[in-house]
């Protein structure tokens, strides 16, 4: 009887064949993370492609701030820390100045889509040649439930008690759409991670995306992954998932916004 | 010696570029040299003007409030400046444009017809070389051949087909104060 | 030396930084510092560096933290309503301790305030800026040929203690054409090997390597703070810069910096000439502050004038060295105006009398 690294007790270890295991370039150590939060396995899927495709000695990653603050103790690559709303000018500032190197920004809501709008339109249309990975659960976690600029019409936030009523709060930004209108935008689309399928089919797409700056294609690549935040919505991650596809998906349909043209 | 100057016109009339020519000569000649210009949305058709400092020591200030020399352009140029001239100091005025002229008695007055004389020798712009050919010959701080190598490190390039008739221009300035 | 040449100040700044190697820049439109953004615009790109315009100057200083965080020489420069966007980003990068030359062309404020000249940004040079417990070192030049100087200067001081470093200029003094001869600079022989903690990708497995200034555990963040006040100790120990003009025998020692000392030196010629015995203490690093030296001096003049671009900020730093050993007196115009020699000169024999030599 042997126990293996996540204590599971299992007879015959030795006799068995591995069929998954923690890809190297995630730290070995517990996330943060609510049980069931959709920031787990976004994590998983971008360190697995950064091994896949091997180029784990030339990634750069940038955290923002969210619950994804503390990114860089689940990520094992380089990271930079960035202030709130301005990792796309931080990976800017890394891309420039070493353009042979692979740069991805990870933002949820707040950063990238409320205080880091503009970093976020400006850097899409220069077309930096980066990934950025936008989280999208339609809440601010990390503060404590209050609403995001995603958080769609009628949901109830702790500062939309009332739920989000347009005529006050305004619309649920659909800045996905924004950046597929931007001619620095290379590939646009929009994923999710509430299912296996929808896993499967998020991985691919982070994948290109990666694959696209490694080939130096221009422009930029950005990723929306539809989220959950089962303690911020309040709800069971069996639930929340349920949501995504009963209501969110509705609003912010998934697919790819923009591709390169065939042959580029 | 220590020559403290403000030129003042309009933008447009080559105030600052008269101004960096000369201390441009001044640095040719080893001298030390400060050129301050007023700046920002004021000089966007409005008046312009920069202080010039040539010394043979080091300049301290370079901000100043009298002046030895003032070179105006226009009138209200004049009439911000003609009492920043310090007594005995000179003033210097083009006098197709200023049209009610300096009253001081206590500092030494040129009026130099500049914008007349630029047109006879057929090139408007050359108004400012005249009035500097003027002031070199009461002051000679710099040589003319210093300033022409100062215009060549000034004028663009492009314009260098120019240096000639300022030659002339600064030559022609001179001649205009006996 | 090379030979000379006639220059902006700002673009003096700017030609320096090239020849000191640096590799990235990025800043944001705004009078009077605009030369310095558009000669970098035309020079960098063919020199080796990168030139950005970026969207603000939030933007600026955050792409200035992630080319830092890659070991390459980088700055910005901007002007005073500029300087206070970016705090957020230097705060981070002290913290961080991320080196960068950051150059603030000084106007007149408070508020959208005016294009002139001023001082008025000392305090927040000098006393941190943005939140937390945090310095720059702060170096002033007084002329085109200190614009280029001290650039060299920064970009040694902030590669060697990690810390960013500020230089404190005005719009005169970026506006203004001296004659500058650039020194000799070897960037190579300069050169600091960040390598221990850039990121840059973990090439051959190495380990991780993050810059954060995030730190929940107070007992940790108290910890990084211990190592910022010893580096400042350090920084106060061995940096301090000054230029000491005639205080040899002084009555009255004149205290300014940048542009006002040099209105100060023009009033020490004009009260010498009349008899008064005038000195000038020019601090060139306004952070480390020059204590010990004025500390030093108010043994021996009977009054001290403090000359600013503003109502009176480092009078206070002054004010702190010397105690009550000495009066100390000041003379400030604000908001673009320049204090003028004989305005000075009328203060120092007021001084006088106060005094009662």
């Amino acid at each position: 009887m042997e126990t293996t690294r996540e204590g599971i007790v299992c007879n015959n270890l030795d006799q068995m064949d591995v069929v998954f295991d923690r890809t190297e370039v995630l730290h070995d150590t517990p996330t943060s993370y609510c049980p069931g939060c959709s920031h787990s396995v976004v994590h998983r899927l971008i360190m697995e492609v950064i091994e896949e495709l091997g180029i784990l000695g030339d990634t750069i990653g940038v955290a923002p701030v969210g619950c994804s603050v503390f990114a860089y103790h689940f990520m094992n690559v380089d990271m930079q820390q960035a202030a709130h709303g301005r990792a796309t000018a931080v990976a800017t500032g890394i891309k420039r100045v070493l353009p042979d190197k692979i740069v991805y920004t990870y933002q949820g809501d707040g950063d990238l889509a409320a205080i880091g709008t503009a970093e976020t339109i400006h850097t899409i249309n220069r077309g930096e040649n980066i990934v950025m990975i936008f989280i999208n659960n339609g809440i601010y976690g990390m503060t404590g439930g209050q609403m995001a600029p995603t958080t769609l019409e009628g949901d109830v936030t702790s500062t939309t008690p009332h739920g989000r009523d347009t005529l006050i709060q305004g619309h649920a930004i659909k800045i996905t759409e924004m950046a597929a209108i931007m001619d620095g935008a290379y590939y646009v689309t929009r994923q999710a991670v509430n299912s296996a399928k929808t896993v499967r089919k998020c991985k691919k797409a982070i994948k290109q995306a990666f694959q696209n700056q490694i080939d130096g294609k221009i422009g930029t690549n950005f990723v929306e992954v539809v989220s959950n935040c089962p303690s911020g919505w309040k709800m069971t991650p069996i639930e929340a998932n349920k949501k995504i596809d009963e209501q969110v998906l509705d609003y912010y349909p998934l697919g790819d916004l923009k591709t390169p043209p065939k042959g580029a | 010696m220590n020559e403290e100057l403000i030129i003042a016109g309009f933008g447009g009339q080559g105030v600052l570029s008269m101004g960096m020519t000369l201390a441009y000569a001044g640095m040719v000649e080893d001298k030390q040299i400060t050129w301050f210009p007023s700046y920002g949305p004021e000089m966007r058709g409005g008046t312009a003007n920069c202080t010039v400092i040539v010394s043979d020591t080091i300049v301290s200030s370079p901000i100043i409030s009298t002046y030895d020399t003032a070179i105006v352009l226009n009138q209200p140029s004049l009439e911000k400046f003609e009492s920043k001239v310090k007594p005995g100091g000179t003033l210097i005025y083009e006098s197709n444009t200023v049209l009610n002229p300096p009253t001081r008695k206590d500092i030494t007055v040129y009026a130099i017809p500049a914008a007349i004389e630029a047109g006879k020798i057929g090139n408007a712009k050359t108004m400012n070389m005249i009035i500097l050919g003027a002031f070199l010959s009461k002051k000679p701080l710099v040589s003319v051949k210093s300033i022409m190598e100062a215009l060549s490190k000034v004028l663009p390039e492009r314009n260098h087909h120019l240096l000639p008739i300022n030659e002339k221009a600064l030559k022609l300035g001179m001649s205009l104060i006996k | 030396m090379g030979k000379k040449l006639l220059m902006k100040g700002n673009e003096a700044l700017a030609e320096a930084a090239i020849r000191a190697g640096v590799k990235g820049y990025f800043g944001y439109p705004i009078t009077p510092q605009s030369e310095l953004l558009e000669y970098m615009a035309t020079n960098l790109d063919s020199r080796g560096g990168v030139f950005l315009q970026a969207e603000s100057e939030v933007a600026a200083i955050n792409m200035v933290y992630g080319a830092s965080g890659t070991g390459t020489r980088v700055m910005t420069s901007t002007s005073s309503p500029g300087f206070s966007l970016m705090q957020e980003g230097i705060s981070y990068m002290a913290c961080a301790e991320l080196p960068c030359l950051l150059v603030n062309v000084v106007r007149g404020g408070p508020g959208l305030g005016t294009i002139q000249p001023s001082q008025g940004d000392y305090f927040q040079a000098v006393k941190g800026g943005g939140h937390g417990d945090y310095k720059l070192i702060v170096l002033a030049p007084n002329s085109v040929q200190e614009m280029a100087d001290l650039v060299y200067l920064g970009f040694d001081l902030t590669d060697k203690y990690r810390n960013p470093v500020l230089i404190l200029a005005d719009g005169a003094l970026g506006q203004m054409m001296e004659s500058v001869e650039f020194p000799e600079y070897n960037v190579e022989e300069h050169f600091v090997d960040h390598s221990s903690w850039t990121t840059v990708g973990r090439e051959n497995g190495r380990e991780q390597h993050y810059i954060t200034s995030l730190h929940l555990l107070s007992e940790k963040m108290e910890e990084i703070n211990v190592h910022l006040q010893d580096k400042y100790k350090k920084i106060q120990e061995n940096e301090t810069r000054f230029e000491s003009i005639q205080t040899e025998d002084a009555d009255i020692l004149i205290v300014a910096f940048g542009l006002s000392s040099r209105s100060s030196q023009k009033a020490l010629e004009l009260a010498r000439e009349q008899g008064l015995k005038v000195g000038i203490l020019r601090p060139i690093t306004l952070f480390p502050f020059p204590s010990d030296e004025l500390k030093h001096l108010a043994n021996s003049v009977k009054g001290i004038l403090v000359v600013e671009m503003n109502a009176g900020q480092m009078v206070e730093d002054v004010r702190l060295a010397v105690g009550s050993n000495v009066p100390v007196d000041f003379y400030g115009r604000m908001g673009g105006m320049i204090p003028q020699p004989d305005e000075i000169v009328d203060k120092i024999k007021d001084l006088y009398k106060q005094v009662k030599i």
